[in-house]
C-alpha cells in the first residue's frame, strides 16, 4: 500500500534541536542571575564572590546550550 | 551540512568557513590562514609583554597600568579568590598564561584583516583543556597520594554505603570524563557561534546592498544586518573575555578541588 504524504517539511533539523536545548539553559541561567542579583541587593559586601560564582554557574548551564549547538554541525 | 539558497544567489555560512584553503608547504605541513591568525596573535602578544615589562616603572602609564590591571583581574579575582594567597601564587602563571593566550586568540575574531578566532577550530581548546586536565590531576595526585586522590574523588564521604554503587560511575564521568570535554567544548562553540553570526551579518549587509544598487527594495534592510554587525561585534569582545575569564575560573576551581577536596 503506497503511502500519501499529506504534509512535510524540509530542511535541517539541527536548527530545531538547538531550539529545543536552548529552552533548559535559557529557564536555567534566568534563575541563576535573579537570584545572584537577590542575594547581593540583601547583602552588598558579599557582591564579589556572589559573582563569581554566579559567572561559574553560567559556564556550566550555558555548556550545554553550547553542545546542543556543536551537535548540529558535527552530525552533518 | 544542507542549507536551501532561500535567498536565491545568498549561501549563508557553513562549517566550511573553518576550513579554509590550506597553504601546504611540502606535503607533510598543514598551515592555513586560521594557523597564520594563531601566529600573528601570539606575536602581537609577546610584543606587548616585553614592552610592558621594559617599561614597568614605579609610576603606571596609561598602557602599563591597562596591562597590570588585566594581570591583577587574574591574580585578584581568580587565582586568590580560588585558591588562597600560597597556593595562588604557585598557579598564576599558568592561570595568566590560560587567560591571556585564550583572550588573544578569541579577540582576533574581531580584528579587522584577520576575522577569525584562533580557538575556532579544535586544536587549541582541545590542548588547554588537556592541559587544565592533566595540571589538576598530577596536582590532585601529588597533594593525597594516588589512592588517596582517587578515593576522595570516586567515593566521597558521608554517602550510605550501598549508594556508591549508584554514585561512582556518576563521579567518575563528571569528574575524569565531562570536564575536559565540556571545556573545550565551552570554548569551541562560544567562538564558532561568534564567528557564524558575524559573517551572516556581514555577508547578508553586502547582499543586500548589492540588491539595493541594482534596484531591488528589498535591499533596504542592509542598514538592519549592518546595525546587526555591529552589535555582534560589541558581543563578540564580550565573549572574548567572558571566554577567557571562564575557562582560568574554572581551571582556579578544578585545582583547588583537587589540592582540598573537603570543600
Amino acid at each position: 500500500m503506497d503511502t500519501t504524504v499529506l504534509a512535510g517539511l524540509t530542511g535541517n533539523i539541527a536548527t530545531v534541536g538547538y531550539g529545543l536545548a536552548a529552552i533548559g539553559p535559557g529557564i536555567g541561567i534566568g534563575v541563576l542571575v535573579g537570584k545572584t542579583v537577590e542575594g547581593q541587593a540583601r547583602q552588598p559586601e558579599m557582591a564579589g564572590r556572589l559573582q563569581t560564582t554566579m559567572f561559574l554557574g553560567i559556564a556550566f548551564t550555558e555548556a550545554l546550550a553550547l553542545i546542543g549547538f556543536a551537535a548540529g554541525f558535527v552530525f552533518a | 551540512m544542507s542549507v536551501e539558497d532561500s535567498e536565491g544567489g545568498f549561501s549563508p555560512p557553513g562549517i566550511y568557513e573553518f576550513f579554509p584553503v590550506p597553504l601546504i608547504i611540502d606535503g607533510v605541513t598543514y598551515f592555513d590562514r586560521i594557523m597564520l591568525v594563531r601566529l600573528v596573535a601570539m606575536v602581537g602578544l609577546l610584543v606587548l609583554f616585553v614592552l610592558f615589562v621594559n617599561r614597568a616603572k614605579l609610576l603606571p602609564t596609561r598602557f602599563t597600568s591597562t596591562i597590570e590591571l588585566m594581570l591583577d583581574l587574574v591574580r585578584t579575582q581568580v587565582a586568590e579568590q580560588i585558591l588562597g594567597v600560597k597556593d595562588g601564587r604557585k598557579f598564576l602563571p599558568l592561570l595568566a598564561t590560560f587567560f591571556f593566550m585564550i583572550f588573544a586568540l578569541n579577540i582576533t575574531g574581531v580584528i579587522p584583516l584577520l576575522n577569525i578566532g584562533g580557538t575556532s577550530v579544535i586544536g587549541v581548546p582541545l590542548l588547554l583543556a588537556l592541559i587544565s586536565y592533566v595540571t589538576f590531576i598530577v596536582v590532585g595526585i601529588k597533594a593525597q597520594g594516588v589512592g588517596g586522590y582517587f578515593k576522595s574523588n570516586l567515593f566521597p564521604p558521608g554517602v550510605p554505603k550501598p549508594l556508591y554503587l549508584l554514585v561512582t560511575p556518576i563521579e567518575f564521568a563528571s569528574t575524569f570524563i565531562i570536564r575536559p570535554f565540556s571545556l573545550t567544548i565551552r570554548l569551541l562553540a562560544n567562538l564558532i557561534a561568534g564567528h557564524l553570526l558575524l559573517v551572516l551579518c556581514f555577508k547578508s549587509t553586502d547582499y543586500f546592498l548589492g540588491e539595493l544598487l541594482s534596484g531591488n527594495a528589498v535591499g533596504g534592510f542592509f542598514l538592519l544586518t549592518l546595525v546587526g554587525g555591529f552589535a555582534f561585534t560589541l558581543f563578540e569582545i564580550l565573549v572574548a573575555v567572558l571566554q577567557a575569564y571562564i575557562f582560568t575560573l574554572l581551571t582556579a576551581v578544578y585545582i583547588s578541588g583537587a589540592l582540598h577536596p573537603e570543600h
